[in-house]
């Protein structure tokens, strides 16, 4: 059973039909029992940083979120979810965060009107680090993005992938032993992303 | 590297996949849910699908097929045609689709960009647009006009102008669809691609008139564009993706090879 945390940062449509299709079953919650029984956990989200941490305080969800990280309980953040989780974020003039991952999140800067901000679409993701979410994903594989900021990781023992755009190199996946956290949407990354959900599905033992 | 993305376009009536030349004579394709499988296996980036019947004959979107999409196809997908007010966008979005795009909706009612973009998200939000070439003037200084319902009513406004403001109002992205080459297959509509392109900081996709690899490789490169809509190219079996993207590879174009 995969367990997604909503937090009201947007639409889990995708994240529960990507799941189901390869044959979890999923319970959406917001209640904290819950998270915390929950055997694997999801937290996705796009928006905006502030926003994600208002809503979480408001639901009193960071401290089950904090404890099952602690326990173990394997967690793959998503997108807001992954920025979340580091110590702060640049976003509405800067937002304190979880500090679960260490670093920051930055806004991606650039003087070239053809380069873009937000990155949206498909994008490589360069494997630095063994683990097992990317087991059977060729490197350099390309998942679907839509962010303007990036998370910049300050330790590079918790940088698992990373991608290249506008002015920087960032860490488009990070974790620590059951943590896990991506940047791009593998819900919306065709057949590969499907199988690093199926990864993380299957997921129980710490590296 | 950020890759250019092939977009499959769907227009749907009654449930069936149609093309037409200029939004006319259309032809029954297959069933939408299947081509959209076909396509996304096949390496398509990105589907959009327009419900051409729902605003034409007033009838709502078909919420079920949006459904029936997002179980069965796991890249994002974007629907337009039909989108009436915010409850509509709320209704696709939570079906499953990625994104809603907003057409002669949001030429009559602007705010309607400003509310979705502040509900879901910009990157929820994209601005479709039908623009005809003019004569330039102080009226239309890029030498384009916006019309609505697919070409049938002018606007007056004119195309880069208007992109600027959706972009301002919050839209996520831009659809250049050139009426004047829609259907043909004689080539995209490569100077105002670039001219908004240019000139927006969100990302511009280039439809209508793409039928040859050449024409994908121009618009990519000299016309700018982020991403090209696709459809009597693939549509009528002449070309599959695999083939496009190899050649838009071999031309040095960062494309997604992987899937």
């Amino acid at each position: 059973m995969i367990t997604i945390i909503d937090y009201k940062a947007g639409n889990l449509t995708s994240v529960k039909l990507a799941f189901e299709s390869i044959g979890q079953k999923v319970k959406i919650t917001d209640e904290p029992k819950e998270i915390l029984q929950a055997e694997k956990i999801v937290f996705p989200g796009v928006g905006a940083a502030k926003a994600a941490m208002d809503s979480l305080k408001s639901l009193n969800l960071i401290e089950p979120i904090r404890k099952v990280i602690a326990d173990g309980v394997p967690f793959l953040g998503i997108c807001i979810g992954m920025q979340v989780l580091f110590e702060s974020s640049e976003e509405d003039g800067g937002t304190e965060c979880l500090g679960i991952l260490p670093g920051s999140v930055k806004k991606f800067k650039t003087s070239d009107k053809i380069c873009k901000i937000p990155q949206i679409g498909w994008n490589a993701v360069k494997i630095t680090r063994k683990h097992p979410i990317f087991d059977g994903i060729e490197d350099e594989s390309e998942f679907y993005f839509v962010h303007s900021y990036y998370p910049a990781c300050s330790d590079k023992n918790n940088i698992i992938g990373q991608t290249e755009y506008a002015d920087a190199v960032f860490a488009s996946a990070a974790g620590n032993k059951f943590l896990a956290a991506v940047q791009f949407h593998p819900e919306r990354s065709g057949r590969i992303g499907l199988k690093l959900l199926e990864n993380f599905s299957n997921w129980d033992e710490g590296c | 590297m950020l890759t250019k993305r092939i977009i499959p376009c769907l227009d749907v009536r009654n449930r069936k996949v149609t093309k037409g030349v200029k939004f006319q004579n259309n032809v029954e394709l297959g069933d939408p849910v299947e081509m959209a499988v076909a396509y996304s296996d096949g390496g398509c980036d990105e589907l959009v699908f327009y419900d051409i019947t729902a605003s034409a004959e007033e009838r709502p979107i078909d919420i079920d097929m949006v459904r029936q999409v997002a179980k069965a196809v796991h890249i994002p997908f974007a629907v337009g045609g039909g989108i009436k007010n915010i409850e509509d966008m709320r209704q696709v979005l939570l079906a499953g689709a990625e994104k809603v795009s907003v057409n002669s909706l949001a030429v009559q009612n602007p705010d309607i960009i400003a509310k979705g973009a502040k509900l879901f998200g910009s990157q929820c939000i994209v601005l479709g647009m039908d623009p005809v070439q003019v004569e330039k003037s102080d009226k239309f200084p890029s030498g384009y006009e916006i019309t609505i319902q697919g070409f049938r009513t002018r606007t007056g406004l004119d195309a880069l102008e208007w992109a600027k403001r959706a972009e301002g109002l919050g839209a996520g992205e831009i659809v250049v669809n050139s009426v004047d080459a829609d259907g043909t297959q004689a080539g995209f509509e490569i100077n105002l691609t670039r001219l908004i392109a240019e000139n927006v900081g969100i990302p511009v996709v280039a439809s209508g008139g793409g039928g040859t690899y050449q024409h994908l490789i121009d618009v990519f490169t000299e016309g700018k564009a982020d991403a090209a809509i696709i459809a009597s190219m693939i549509h009528t079996g002449k070309f599959t993706i695999k083939q496009i993207k190899d050649k838009l590879t071999a031309a040095g174009i960062p494309i997604r090879r992987k899937w």
